[in-house]
Formats: C-alpha cells, sequence, structure tokens
C-alpha cells in the first residue's frame, strides 16, 4: 500500500499548490549552497513527492506490520529533507567566540565548543556546545556558569535533537499559502500605519515569560512608539506562583534563592527541586554536596523533608515523605508555619500527618539559620508566602534564602494578562495579535482558551514558533522561528546572570528569532539579531558587561582566576558559601579539564574567519576596545560576570500569609477544608459527582508539551514510572483497587505487592491498562489511562501536560494522521484550578490501551543491589552490607559473598605500567553514588546524545528493545504499599573484570581491553546475542531491526562523529565513552605524559547535576574514583556472581527522622 | 501375563510379536519395499502430504527471506530475553535429531536387532531435523550472512573463533554430527539403491540409482569393507549421541543465568533428546506402517520397545526435573530458589505444568500394558512428548531469562506470528523431505531385513 493512502493527511499537509509566489517566496529563503532540481520539487507538489517515493526503491512502500512509527519516519525524513535542506551549512557570519581546545584554532577531526543557554523561565541552562566542524554535536552545561557547573538537563541535551528535526517549519507562512518575509513586512508596516493613529491600541504582544534583557528592551521600545499597545506573557508552568508568592510576603516581586549547601534540614512543599530542570541545577549539586557521607568525616549529611501531592523525584528521593491530598496541602503547610513560629493558626492535623508535622516543627527549629523551607513552583503563591514566612521565622533569610531582583524582566500575574487579552479580543479590541513563541492555543487553561474563535476575531495574529503547531494553524501568518543554536540571543540564569546565547550554525531552515521578529515593528525591521543584541550591550548593558569585564582586567584570565571570578565574584554575599562548597569539584575538574585549558587560551582567539562580518555589521558607536574585550569575554564565558541579580533587601511580613488568607475570605480550617486563594482546590463538598482530586504537573520528559516532537524525550523513560511515549493518570493502588482497574499481582512477586498493580502482557516492557474518563467542572477526557503508582496519596489523580498534540510532527503525533500520543491534559485544565482542583469524576470506560515501560518490577525482592541505610546506621556501621554479606563466615560463601580475588579459571589481567608499552598502567573504573542520585534522565540524554543511540518508538520499547546504555532504575523503599521513597540506580555496563560475556562471544566481538574496559568491536559481532542473555546486569542492548535512522540528512550532521554508529544486528553497550578516553590519551601521549584524573569526563558524569558519577584511574590511588572506591560504602553490583564489576556503587545513605514511622524502617 | 512384559524375553520368538512378520522370504522382503519406490502408484495421500508441506516449507522460506530482509526484531525476542523460538526450536530439533542416531548405532551395536527395520528411517528422519535445526542457530544471529565467522577458516581478519565459547562448540558438534549422521545413512543405503537400480524399470531411474549407488555390485569384498565402514561409523556415531547434546547443554549450563548454570543438564538434555527422538519415531512409523501396509516390517514389537525407551528416558527427565527443583531448595541460593519458584507461580507457571504434565504424568501410561500395546494410546503419548519436548526447551530459555538477577531487568516474552511460521514452517520442512524420502528411497533397509527372515536365521544358527 502506498503510504499516502495510510495518511493522506500528512500529503495534505505537505501540499501546497504551485503559484509563483508561493516559488518566489522558497527562493527567497534559500540562502547559500541550497539549490533546486524542478519547479515541481520546489513547490513540494504531490505529484514530485509521488515520483520521489517511486523513484527511490528504498522509500518505497515496505512490507511490515503495519506501517510502523519508524519506517514511516524514514520515509518522510528522506524525501522532506531532499526538498528542504542542503548538505551542510556554515558558521553564521557574526563574530562569534568559542572555547577553543587548541590555541591555533580550528583542527580538522577537533570539537570546538562555544558557550550558549537556553532560555528557560525558571533561569536559563547556561550551556557549552561542541560543534565537529561546524555542526553543533552535544550540548553539555558550561561548567564555568555559577548556574549549571557543567550540569546540563534533559531537554536542554536533547534541544539538539529539536536542532535537526526534519518536522520544524521551514517557510513563512499566510494563510496556508508560502509567502516570503518581505511580503511579511509589507503586511505588517501597513498594520502598523493604521495603529500609529490610534497610538497602537489594537496591537497585542503574548510572550512566553521574557527574562531576556534585550528582548524586554525591545518590547519597551515598541511600546513606548505605540503606548496604546499591550504586551502580555503566558507560560503554562514555570516561577509564576512562585513570584506572585513572593510579592504577597515581601509586597514586591523578587526572585528567591536558596542556599542548599548551608542547609542542614530542608521542607519542599511539593517542590520538585531536585528533578533538575534547567533553573535547578545548581540546586541539585548544592544538596548533594551535603549528601555525601565520607568515612571518617563525622558531619550529619543534610535532611529533606517533603510534603508533596504526587510522587515526585524530589519526594520519592527524601528521608521522609508525606503524601497529602491537595486540599489538605495547605492546612499540613499552615500547621508547621504555626509550629515554628510563622504565625497564623495552624490546626494540627490528625493522625500520621501530625506526627509528621510535630517531627518537622521540631527538627527545623532545632537547626533554625540552617534550616529551609522550599515551596514548588506548582503551588499557590499562598504556600510560597507561608514558605517565606517560616524561612524568616527559622532566621533563614539570608542564609539559606535570599530575595534578589526578579529574574523574569516584566514579572506580572500571567493568569491575570491571559484573562484580560482574551476580554480584550473578545471585546473586539485587538487588531494585532503577535505570538511571539509558545503555544497558547494548546497550553491555555480550558476556561480561558485562545481558541480557533478567538484567533478568527483578531483581523491580524502573527505567530513565531519552532513548528506548525495548534497556534500557527489558527494564525494568519506563520514565522519560522529558529531554534536557540542558531540565533542570537541573552538570557538571565537562576540567580539572574546574564547568559548570552551565541548560534552554532547557521539558520537550517531560514527562521527569525524573536529579536528580529520584534525588529519588524520597529522603523529599522531588517535588522539581524545580533546587531540587536550587540547594539543593546553597547547601550543600554554596556555598565554591567564593562563592569564585568573589569573586574577581569587582563582579559585572558586563567582557568583559576575565572573560577574564582564567576564564584566568588559574582553571588554577593550569601551565595558565596555555596560556591565555596562547589568550588572544591569545579576546581578538581578545571585543574586537570580540558575546559579550563580551553578557556585560558580561548578568548578572542578563533573568531570563526569572520571578524570581519562581525566589525561590520556591529553596528553604531564607541565600541572602545574595552568593550570589545567585554563582550568577547562574555562570549567566550558564555555569561556576564557580576550580573547576577543584586539581592533585595526585603523584610518578609509576618502576616503577609494570614491576610492574604484573610482576603480570600476562607480561613483555613485544616482536614481538608481549605482553599485560601481562588487557585486552591475547592473542598471535597459535592463528594457524589466528582470523589477525587487533580494534580496537574508537566511531563517530567516533554514538559509543556514542545518537546513533543524531540523523540530522545518522547523514548525516556518517566523517572518514577519508566513510561515512554504516554501520559497516564496516575493513581494509588487503593484507589484503583476501589475503582477496580488494573490487576492482581501474579504469584511470584505478590509477596509484599499492593492489591491491584498494573497489567504486565507478555510482550516484554508492555503494560495493558484501562482508560478512564475524567470528567472535571464540565470538561471531559475520555482516554486517560491509568496508572498505578505507589506514594500517590488516595483519590487523587495526577495527569501531565504536554500529550495530546493535535498538531504537532511526526514523533509528537497529530491530528491529520490520528496519530495523536496520549491525552491533552490542558483540556482539563481551568483558571481556578490550574495545578490542582477538587471535583473529579473518574469512570471506566472498559478499554484497554497499550503502554510502553522501560522497567515493569520495582521491587528488589530482598535481594543485594542497593545497599542503603539510614545515616545513625552508616556511623555504626559504614559498610551497610546486608546481613548475608556480613555474618557468613568465609567458608560457608553462601549466595552474596564475594568470592576472593582470583578465584577464576582463566590468568589475571595485568594492568601494572610496563615502561617500554605505552599502552598499559591505566585501569579504568567508575563510582557511582546511589547517595546522591536523584534519577533525573540527565545521564541517559547525554548518553544518547554522545554515543548516536537510536531511538526505536513505542512499538518497540513495548518489547522491551529500548536502546539506551545507561538506565536508572528505580526501586521503591519502604512498605510496597506506601513507599517512602525510591532508589535510584544508574546502570551503565559494569565493565567486568570477570565478563560473562566475554566468554561466550563466538566470534570475539566483546573483549577485554588492556585498560580493562570490555569493548564492544560492531563489525565483528555477529548478532548471537549470547552475550546479553548471559549479562547479569542487562546492560547489553541488541539491534533487532535497523533503530538508526540512515537517511534524513540533518540527523547526519547531529552525529558524534567519534562513535561509530550501529547498524541493525549488532550488539551495543556503554564503551565508557571509549572515545573521550582516547582523545585525552593522545592529548596526554603528545605531552609525554600520563593522563591526569579528571581530564577524561564521561558523558553521564559530564551531565550529573549532582556529581554522582565518577570516572577515572583505578590504578592511581589518588584520583577521586580510586578514593571512593576505597570507601567502605563502596560495593560491586552482584559481586557474589564473580564477575568483579569495576563499575561500582557507593551504598545510598539517607538521613530520616528516627522519630518519624519510616525513620524506624531501617535499611531496605 | 507378566511374562509378555519381561524386557528379558526376548528368546522366545514364539510368544514375543516377531520383528518380521511369518512368512517372509527374501524375495518377498525386496518386493515389498522396494514396490513402495518402484512400483506402486503413487498414493493420493501422499500428493496431499506432500502439497501441505510444500506450502508450510514455502511459508518457512518467506519467514527467512522476510526475516534476513527486516531483522530478527520480527520474532518476539527482546531484552532480557535474547533467545527463545530460535534456540527452542534448535534444540527441540536437534533432540528429536537424536533418535536415529540412537538406533542405528548403538542399537547395531548392542546387536538389538529390532532395530533394522526402524533404522533407516530414524536416520532419515534424523537428518531432516538435524536439518531444520541447523537452520535455526544460522538464522537467530543479527547478521546470519557473516554467520560463517563462527568457523575457524584462514581468514585476512587474522581472527579465530573464540573457542571459550559453548556456541563454538556447538558449530563443531552440530556439523560434525550431521556429516556423520549423512555419511551413515548414505552408506547404508548404498546395497538398497544398487538393488533398486536393478530392479529399476525406467532408464531415468536405472541411472540415477545407478549413480548413487556408486557401482555397488554385492561382491564379498565389497560386503566385507561395507560391514567394517559401517561398524566404523557405528563406532564414531556413537559418542556423538552423548556428546552433541552434551554440548547443546553447555550453551546453557555454562551460562550464569539462574536456570540454565547446573551442572546436570549433559545428562538430562541427553536423556530429553532421546525421548523427544524416539516420541517423534512413534509420531511417524505409526502412521507410516499403516498407510504403507509395512506391519509385516514394522511389527508390534517395535512400537512396544520404542515406547519402553520412551517410559525409561522420560523418567530420567523426571528425575531432572525433581533434581533442579531439589538444588535450587539445597543450594540456599535465592536466585536459583526464585527462578524455581518463578516457574511454579509466575507467570509461565501454566507452562511448566503443562511441561510436567506432558513429560512426567502422562508417559505414565505406558507402564500400564494395553496402553503399550495400543497403537493410537502410544500415538497420543507420544505426541504429549513431542509437545512436552518443546515446552522444556521454553520453560529452560525464556522462563529463565525473563526474570534473571535484577528486577529492574525483568521482562516478559511472548512470539510473533513469525516466531510461529517458522517454526510451523520447519515442522513443514520436514515432512516434505519425509515425504520425498518415503517415495523415493527405501524407508526400510532392504538387505538387512533380509537378514531377519527365516532363512536366514536358520543359516546363521546351522
Amino acid at each position: 500500500m502506498h503510504i499516502k493512502d495510510t495518511f493522506p493527511e500528512l500529503y495534505q499537509i505537505r501540499r501546497r499548490p504551485l503559484s509563483i509566489e508561493g516559488v518566489r517566496a522558497r527562493l527567497t529563503n534559500k540562502r547559500g549552497r541550497e539549490f533546486w532540481q524542478s519547479l515541481e520539487e520546489l513547490a513540494a507538489t504531490e505529484e514530485f513527492e509521488e515520483l520521489l517515493h517511486r523513484e527511490f526503491p528504498q522509500h518505497a512502500s515496505e512490507w511490515d506490520e503495519g506501517t510502523d512509527r519508524r519506517t514511516f519516519l524514514k520515509l518522510m525524513g528522506a524525501s522532506l529533507a531532499l526538498a528542504g535542506l542542503a548538505g551542510c551549512s556554515y558558521q553564521p557570519p557574526e563574530t562569534i567566540v568559542p572555547y577553543v581546545r587548541q590555541p591555533e584554532g580550528i583542527v580538522p577531526g577537533k570539537p570546538l565548543f562555544f558557550a550558549t543557554a537556553m532560555p528557560w523561565t525558571g533561569g536559563a541552562a547556561p550551556l557549552l556546545v561542541r560543534s565537529n566542524m561546524g555542526r553543533p554535536t552535544k550540548v553539555e552545561g558550561n561548567d564555568l556558569h555559577p548556574a549549571s557547573q557543567g550540569a546540563a538537563d534533559v531537554f536542554s541535551q536533547a534541544s539538539i535533537l529539536g536542532l535537526y528535526d526534519p518536522d520544524r517549519s521551514e517557510t513563512i507562512i499566510n494563510r496556508g499559502e508560502v509567502r516570503t518575509y518581505t511580503a511579511f513586512l509589507g503586511e505588517i508596516s501597513t498594520a502598523l500605519e493604521a495603529q500609529k493613529t490610534k497610538q497602537g491600541a489594537g496591537l497585542r504582544f503574548l510572550t512566553e515569560t521574557v527574562t531576556s534583557p534585550t528582548l524586554a528592551a525591545q518590547l519597551r521600545d515598541i511600546l513606548r512608539n505605540f503606548p496604546g499597545a499591550r504586551w502580555y506573557q503566558w507560560e503554562p508552568a514555570g516561577g509564576n506562583n512562585a513570584s506572585l508568592g513572593v510579592r504577597q510576603s515581601v509586597g514586591d516581586f523578587a526572585t528567591s534563592i536558596y542556599n542548599f549547601a548551608a542547609a542542614d534540614r530542608v521542607l519542599a512543599l511539593d517542590s520538585n527541586l531536585l528533578e533538575c530542570g534547567p533553573g535547578s541545577l545548581r540546586y541539585a549539586r548544592d544538596f548533594a554536596s551535603r549528601r555525601r557521607p565520607a568515612d571518617g568525616d563525622p558531619r550529619e549529611i543534610s535532611r529533606l523533608y517533603v510534603v508533596e501531592t504526587t510522587p515526585t523525584n524530589t519526594g520519592f528521593f527524601a528521608d521522609n515523605r508525606l503524601a497529602v491530598k491537595p486540599s489538605e496541602f495547605e492546612g499540613i503547610v499552615r500547621a508547621v508555619a504555626a509550629g515554628v513560629g510563622a504565625g497564623g493558626a495552624g490546626t494540627s492535623p490528625g493522625g500520621p500527618a501530625a506526627e509528621f508535622v510535630n517531627a518537622v516543627v521540631a527538627d527545623l527549629k532545632a537547626h533554625a539559620g540552617a534550616s529551609l523551607v522550599v515551596a514548588g513552583d506548582e503551588q499557590p503563591p499562598i504556600i510560597h508566602a507561608l514558605a517565606h514566612q517560616m524561612n524568616a521565622a527559622l532566621g533563614g533569610v539570608g542564609k539559606t534564602v535570599s530575595f534578589v531582583e526578579p529574574l523574569e524582566e516584566n514579572p506580572t500575574d500571567q493568569l491575570n494578562e491571559l484573562r484580560t487579552l482574551l476580554g480584550e479580543i473578545d471585546a473586539g479590541a485587538v487588531e494585532i495579535l503577535v505570538v511571539v513563541g509558545g503555544n497558547p492555543v494548546h497550553t491555555t487553561p480550558a476556561d480561558l482558551k485562545l481558541d480557533e474563535a478567538r484567533m478568527k476575531k483578531v483581523p491580524l495574529t502573527v505567530h513565531l514558533g519552532l513548528y506548525e503547531d495548534e497556534t500557527s494553524e489558527l494564525s494568519q501568518w506563520h514565522i519560522p522561528e529558529t531554534h536557540f543554536l542558531e540565533a542570537w540571543g541573552d538570557t538571565r540564569a537562576f540567580d539572574g546572570t546574564v547568559t548570552i546565547i551565541q548560534p552554532l550554525i547557521t539558520p537550517l531552515y531560514s527562521g527569525k528569532s524573536a529579536h528580529e521578529l520584534l525588529a519588524a515593528f520597529t522603523d529599522q525591521p531588517d535588522r539581524k539579531g545580533y546587531d540587536i543584541l550587540r547594539q543593546y550591550w553597547l547601550t543600554q548593558g554596556r555598565a554591567s558587561l564593562m563592569s564585568a569585564g573589569a573586574s577581569n582586567a587582563a582579559g585572558t584570565p586563567s582557568a583559576a582566576s575565572v573560577g574564582a571570578a564567576s564564584t566568588g565574584g559574582t553571588q554577593g554575599g550569601m551565595t558565596n558559601g555555596v560556591a565555596a562548597t562547589g568550588g572544591a569539584t569545579t576546581g578538581a575538574t578545571a585543574g586537570g579539564g580540558q575546559a579550563s585549558s580551553a578557556r585560558a587560551a580561548g578568548a578572542g582567539t578563533l573568531t570563526a574567519g569572520a571578524t570581519q562580518a562581525g566589525a561590520a555589521t556591529s553596528s553604531s558607536a564607541s565600541a572602545t576596545p574595552e568593550f570589545e574585550m567585554a563582550w568577547r569575554k562574555a562570549l567566550n564565558d558564555g555569561f556576564v560576570s557580576n550580573t547576577a541579580r543584586k539581592p533585595k533587601n526585603v523584610s518578609v511580613s509576618a502576616n503577609a500569609a494570614t491576610s492574604g488568607a484573610a482576603s480570600a475570605g476562607t480561613q483555613a480550617g485544616v482536614a481538608g477544608v481549605a482553599p485560601v486563594t481562588g487557585v486552591a482546590p475547592a473542598p471535597l463538598a459535592n463528594g457524589g459527582a466528582g470523589a477525587f482530586e487533580i494534580v496537574f504537573r508537566t511531563d517530567p520528559s516533554i514538559y509543556d508539551g514542545r518537546f513533543a516532537n524531540n523523540g530522545w524525550l518522547q523514548e525516556l523513560p518517566k523517572p518514577l514510572t519508566k513510561l515512554t511515549w504516554d501520559n497516564v493518570a496516575i493513581v494509588s493502588p487503593a484507589t484503583a483497587e476501589r475503582l477496580g482497574v488494573g490487576d492482581t499481582p501474579d504469584g511470584a512477586v505478590a509477596w509484599d505487592s499492593p492489591k491491584r498493580v498494573n497489567r504486565i502482557t507478555a510482550k516484554g516492557g508492555e503494560l495493558r491498562v484501562e482508560l478512564l474518563r475524567l470528567t472535571f467542572k464540565g470538561r471531559r477526557v475520555d482516554n486517560a489511562p491509568v496508572f498505578i503508582l505507589p506514594g500517590q496519596p488516595d483519590d487523587v489523580v495526577t495527569v501531565h501536560f504536554g500529550y495530546g498534540r493535535k498538531r504537532s510532527g511526526r514523533v509528537g503525533g497529530n491530528e491529520h494522521d490520528k496519530s495523536v500520543r496520549g491525552f491533552d491534559a490542558y483540556a482539563l485544565r481551568t483558571s481556578d484550578a490550574m495545578w490542582s482542583g477538587a471535583g473529579l469524576g473518574v469512570e471506566k470506560t472498559g478499554e484497554d490501551y497499550p503502554l510502553a515501560s522501560t522497567q515493569i518490577h520495582f521491587q528488589m525482592e530482598g535481594r543485594d543491589i542497593v545497599r542503603a541505610g539510614t545515616f545513625a546506621e552508616w556511623t555504626h556501621d559504614p559498610e551497610l552490607a546486608p546481613e548475608s554479606e556480613r555474618k557468613r563466615p568465609p567458608e560457608a560463601a553462601g549466595e552474596t559473598r564475594t568470592p576472593p580475588e582470583g578465584d577464576t579459571l582463566y590468568p589475571p589481567y595485568d594492568y601494572s605500567e610496563h615502561e617500554d608499552e605505552g599502552l598499559r598502567g591505566y585501569k579504568w573504573g567508575m563510582a557511582i553514588d546511589v547517595s546522591t542520585c536523584v534519577g533525573c534522565n540527565a545521564c541517559v540524554v547525554a548518553c544518547q546524545a554522545e554515543n548516536n543511540i537510536a531511538v526505536v518508538g513505542k512499538e518497540q520499547v513495548a518489547r522491551s528493545r529500548e536502546m539506551h546504555w545507561i538506565r536508572v532504575d528505580a526501586y521503591f523503599r519502604g512498605a510496597v504499599e506506601r513507599p517512602d521513597g525510591v532508589y535510584f540506580m544508574p546502570v551503565p555496563c559494569m565493565h567486568c573484570e570477570n565478563a560473562p560475556c566475554e566468554g561466550v562471544c563466538p566470534v570475539h566481538a566483546t573483549v577485554h581491553s588492556a585498560e580493562g574496559i570490555n569493548e564492544m568491536v560492531y563489525n565483528r559481532c555477529v548478532g548471537t546475542r549470547y552475550c546479553s542473555n548471559n549479562c547479569p546486569y542487562k546492560v547489553r542492548r541488541f539491534n533487532f531491526l535497523l533503530y538508526q535512522d540512515w537517511e534524513t540528512p540533518s540527523y547526519k550532521l547531529m552525529r558524534n562523529p567519534e562513535v561509530s554508529v550501529r547498524s541493525r544486528g549488532v550488539m551495543e553497550k556503554c564503551t565508557y565513552c571509549i572515545q573521550r578516553i582516547e582523545y585525552a590519551k593522545i592529548e596526554a601521549e603528545k605531552q609525554g605524559r600520563k593522563v591526569r584524573d579528571g581530564e577524561i569526563v564521561t558523558a553521564c558524569q559530564q551531565t550529573c547535576p549532582t556529581e554522582a558519577i565518577v570516572f577515572g584511574d583505578l590504578n592511581d590511588p589518588a584520583s577521586r574514583v580510586a578514593k571512593l572506591q576505597a570507601q567502605k560504602r563502596n560495593y560491586g553490583l552482584l559481586a557474589d556472581l564473580n564477575t568483579r564489576p569495576r563499575t561500582t556503587y557507593l551504598a545510598s545513605v539517607r538521613n530520616p527522622n528516627e522519630a518519624l514511622p519510616a525513620g524506624k524502617e531501617g535499611k531496605a | 501375563m507378566e511374562r509378555f512384559d519381561d524386557p528379558y524375553d526376548d528368546t522366545r520368538i514364539h510368544v514375543t510379536p516377531a520383528v518380521i512378520e511369518p512368512g517372509h522370504t527374501f524375495d518377498s522382503v525386496t518386493d515389498k519395499i522396494s514396490a513402495l519406490v518402484l512400483r506402486k502408484r503413487t498414493p493420493l495421500g501422499w500428493w496431499v502430504g506432500l502439497a501441505a508441506s510444500f506450502v508450510l516449507t514455502n511459508m518457512m522460506l518467506g519467514t527467512i527471506i522476510y526475516l534476513v530482509f527486516t531483522g530478527i526484531g520480527i520474532w518476539g525476542n527482546n531484552q532480557p530475553v535474547g533467545w527463545a523460538f530460535d534456540i527452542i526450536n534448535f534444540v527441540w530439533w536437534i533432540g528429536i535429531g537424536h533418535a536415529g542416531t540412537l538406533i542405528s548405532a548403538i542399537l547395531l551395536l548392542l546387536r538389538q536387532q529390532w532395530r533394522t527395520s526402524i533404522n533407516r528411517f530414524a536416520e532419515a528422519m534424523t537428518l531432516f531435523a538435524v536439518a531444520c535445526a541447523g537452520l535455526f542457530p544460522l538464522l537467530h544471529t543479527g547478521r546470519p550472512w557473516l554467520a560463517y565467522w563462527l568457523f575457524p577458516y584462514p581468514n585476512t581478519m587474522g581472527i579465530q573463533p573464540q573457542f571459550r565459547s559453548p556456541l563454538m562448540w556447538d558449530v563443531f558438534a552440530v556439523s560434525t554430527y550431521a556429516t556423520v549422521s549423512a555419511l551413515f545413512w548414505y552408506t547404508g543405503l548404498v546395497p538398497d539403491l544398487a538393488t533398486l537400480r536393478d530392479r529399476a524399470r525406467s532408464k531415468f531411474g536405472r541411472v540415477v540409482f545407478g549413480m548413487m549407488s556408486l557401482g555397488w555390485r554385492g561382491s564379498a569384498r565389497h560386503w566385507a569393507r561395507y560391514e567394517v565402514v559401517y561398524l566404523l561409523l557405528a563406532g564414531i556415531s556413537t559418542p556423538l549421541v552423548l556428546s552433541v547434546h552434551t554440548i547443546v547443554s553447555f550453551d546453557f549450563a555454562i551460562g550464569i543465568i539462574p536456570g540454565w548454570h547446573t551442572p546436570i543438564f549433559p545428562p538430562y538434555f541427553v536423556a530429553g533428546a532421546i525421548y523427544a527422538g524416539f516420541a517423534m519415531v512413534l509420531t511417524l512409523i505409526i502412521p507410516l506402517r499403516k498407510f504403507y501396509g509395512l506391519e509385516d516390517f514394522i511389527t508390534d514389537r517395535h512400537l512396544r520397545n520404542a515406547g519402553k525407551v520412551m517410559l525409561a528416558t522420560g523418567l530420567l527427565v523426571a528425575y531432572g526435573y525433581m533434581s533442579e527443583a531439589f538444588i535450587a531448595w539445597y543450594s540456599a541460593n535465592k536466585y536459583e530458589q526464585f527462578m524455581m519458584l518463578n516457574r511454579f507461580v509466575g507467570p509461565y507457571a501454566f507452562y511448566y505444568w503443562s511441561l510436567i504434565t506432558c513429560n512426567v504424568i502422562v508417559p505414565q501410561l505406558i507402564w500400564i500394558r494395553r496402553v503399550r500395546h495400543s497403537h493410537v494410546m502410544l500415538f497420543v503419548v507420544a505426541m504429549f512428548v513431542n509437545v512436552g519436548m518443546w515446552l522444556e526447551r521454553f520453560i529452560i530459555i525464556p522462563i529463565s531469562l525473563h526474570r534473571d538477577f535484577l528486577p529492574s531487568s525483568w521482562g516478559m516474552y511472548a512470539p510473533t506470528i513469525f516466531d510461529f511460521t517458522m517454526f510451523f514452517g520447519t515442522i513443514g520442512f520436514f515432512f516434505f523431505l519425509m515425504f520425498l524420502f518415503i517415495r523415493f528411497l527405501p524407508v526400510i533397509s532392504i538387505f538387512e531385513m533380509r537378514t531377519m527372515v527365516p532363512e536366514a536365521q536358520i543359516k546363521e544358527e546351522a
């Protein structure tokens, strides 16, 4: 069957009438070496697609189990890319200043590193992007930047795939037709002429939360010219509640910054601070710095309490966790607040909650000054206000929390703004609506929907976006947006540090950046993004830029001085302590590290051969040498030091929360009765219609839906459920029992399972669950797959945003070809229940739905897998070995005693140093600290990007064939019915000394290297899969089908040239990033020295926000990894099998409050 | 009654059913067997059977083509279950292949004369079963076109196979077995091929059988050499009966997976193989002798003896199951204990208990004389054993793999349609070869049967 018959709608999307206008438009958008073959191709007509399809046999219709997603992707990718993308792009003409490894500049085959950043609401992710001959290939954290220190989260790392996404919108579209940007400018200028007479009264801008100084300045300029115009911000998730909460407690907008390194006790109120969104990378690192018990160091590790409404990484990582319904949440918080003396009359809740509250209160008070209360972004402002009040009462302000000028350029109440905008549209007052980024048609709440009727009502609508999405479909003009890796810009990190966004590549699809689009509303509509940015920093931002430069007058600072500047100099008094703790480790890496040497030599040396262009375009006056130096340093470092927001002198109003509550009219009672602001959930008054409460959250993988078309993120197992490709309605086992959904567990694993579990099918990783009908405030969703997650509070249903996209790409699904993925949780969200609400009705539909999961069993079954104990136990017994391991005498070598070394038939390997042989001498190893792994998945994406790992699709994940080289296992701890947490355990290849895989491969395809690495020789592999069967860790991955996309040209640009792209029929697995090892060894050999500790950083280690993964040479007793492996809590996973793994684990040490039941639980 | 069942009662030919019905002469034996090839009209049933098996063969070929072009992902194998139907079927077919050699070689050496009328047939069965078995290890590889790398041959890559790997040993074991079985079978055929050559009416038949009979003239010298070669090959084959399945069992026993890592596997696999082989022999000869009227040559006694061998090896296998369970408990190793418990009550418990039913409980019926003497019942029991032996490998391979050491990696396994098309395709292929064999070659060794007729017996005794 022809693919067109299966998906006729797709052809409609791509089919445009062949009009001269359209052809001209497309030609105008082409640049450089692109060329075309025929008018038909140019217009991408159906006939041409057909011809293309028939002409290339490998794209022709295939015989398969239906047309599965992967095949479809390949087919489509090839044909699209032929029409669109030329083979290579070059760096933009403007001067960009790279990190260089070699002072001489570009050495073919050697990558360069450029600093840039990904904008994000709660603080940008400062990045260092690897560029191989002009092609950005890997996104890492900027290790100099105080907000990143080298770590990066899943979103920013996966954004590289978004850059090369062949589905990104390519052309400017006006009412379904392809047009030129000139035509757009013409229409805008006409419209603006009309607006001028009424001062722009009909002009509205709708942006996402703006943290870019330049963009804000542009908008302010426009508003100055058109005083009647308005600028609104809307983002479906983010820190808006936090800002409002701060305003409520200190009277003005401010951003609160936390110092986890100084906090002995942390109480997180539904705050997923460890999930490592871009804004909390630093928090996770600081927090982890207090969670590493070391032999001989008696200092107590910090303790984390979490009260939350739905399980999060942070909650499951916490030492003590309390899961409560949203309706009871505020009561609990008020009780804690009252307890710590933060004012308000909290009634003590009953039952286990009371015990929890009392214990927390006592503990926080006992550590006053070193305790910290953090509220989550999803919680209403009142909770934030209460949190700040508690911090004030506990003496934390100035120590563990400080307030600075707001991160947002224009902090507002976004919900109000949206309401105003929609009101104006309804009133017909809006004549031009410019949607700058975002996808409001999809993401606005159901009762404040920017829907089709409203979009149609506005005479002129413009949408700037990466994709042709729901909003662009309803807009008259769709302008393709440049990816942040293609455009100039600036943004702020979580502490306000200005961070420059440098492009790594010329726009692949001739898009426009937000800066360039806004220029269209000025008298210089053609200005380039670079000019706009530089102009801003030349004039308005000059002072801060120059002061930053002055602090490093030398201009080419040494690594040490930069480190000092970035840590010591930038952040004001309070964060100094933070820097100092982090500094030790950063310094250690920097000392021997590649990045540091690159940076020291880098500033200004390499200008990508385009200095003249930069000079020519950088407009106007006074680019003095001093400015030039400061500018280059900012580009080189990726940020402007000294621009962290200034601390704001505020006093937390003691009765803010109380007054806020009073203003809302209903004073809080506890036991589940007490909405305070309109945002808090209403009590369960009408139990009949909807006896459940609903919690909304952004998806841990695809966030608010903006990453829906990103295959890496879609296939990234969600941290707690390990589901891929779908969103679900999460319920507790007891609720499942009540609803009569789910399955009863099978015998073999029923020993302490809850009564209801998700039903596992025989396919492999597939769960078959029932679809629920969720009814909330008169709106309903009919296809929410139920998922049973222990730890979820009873009678609460959690749904995630981001799915149910009606108009997305081939990965994210769309309505036209009926491939919509998951359900749209925005359809249930209302403005009075933005994050949670009561009165949800849940019905069974009786329909089944398949889910694809990468882990289907979450208990350790009493096996010695994650060793764990409390801090008290650890001080008593630092090995934390299980009973069986400790008590047994050596001669009674039973199942869990590690056999003595050399207990094998084969001769031992020799890793000692041999003078004449350069090869020997290294013995690589890795240590993973389970204590600090928060399960954020950053390592998984890092590995996927570094090692060219394929995406396999939902059907293949359901068959348990995902390809990730490193996975994060999750095991529940405590009672299964009500777990008090999860142990996260990253599992890469163990590179066993006695590797079970090596002996059974009949063709020598997996062999032991002279440095102890268990190497996989793809070329030699015939694919018997015996190695995988025999691997007790199951870390090997087999290419059951051709998973790699060999055809889409843009993906060819993306791949890491240092790593083989595997084909069908071969086994693959973690290599310890052997390409990085070899790189460092070659460099070291050239300099006639051994590789220094910290010089080799594996991809997973590099990005780990909590530094849980450490790699190095075990032969060097001074190396970090050797020291960690010498720790008493170090152990080998399944070492009793005599595999002698060289990836070892450090037992998890938690610090639960002994006064609470969970604390008494003891070790698992 | 009891004396009928006395296993040592072979001498009393007058009461025990004979290995050949009375009244046959040299001539009648030759006539009757060679007529199947040369004289008789091809029965309609043969055409039907051939067509059906040909369809299945083509299904197999289609699956193979699709498989080679698409990848083994069309099967249900996954992570952690890297081996499933592919290796189950391989071991199953290899097991079936065992009876042939056992009957031909070991019983020859042990001078069990009753073997004579079934050995040709059993050897052919072995050969075809090994052909089916051999397909799987080749096609289960991710890149079958490179599977020749498993052979130690001088190559420009300068790499030899890895001799530590049991898969490597498999290559030797199975290829040796296939070669020796083929030689053994063909050597035994030569005198009969000469008989067919002499009796063939068509020129074509004379030429073809003439070439195949390698110039056999039946001279005393030929016979003397024949006897030596045949005995030597029997001697070589005998250890192979033990070695092949021992080595196949190493594929698992060398592994560290609970449920695989068991030293009892070699004897247990060999017993299982003989068990499976005899079950397949019974499955095939019971209908065959009926349709071709070979009751004279394949008598009740053969069936009964085969049944007894099946019962004996079945008990050995049952002992293996018990031992596995006992060791799992006695080892105090929690992985082993879990493995056993998982077989008993895990998600695939149904298949485990089906295995016990098919392989342990049902065959006990053979103790009952009436069952032993009933062809239908023997056939039914043999079918149970065929299924049971397949299930045994299903239990050992995917079920051990699906839940091993780390619960996080536990998974499930389900075959796809292509697993079944491949499996039933090989069954079709097997029968296709079998039908061709029945039609074009003497299914019973003519010259050996001639030694069974009274004339020959008398001479020997004289």
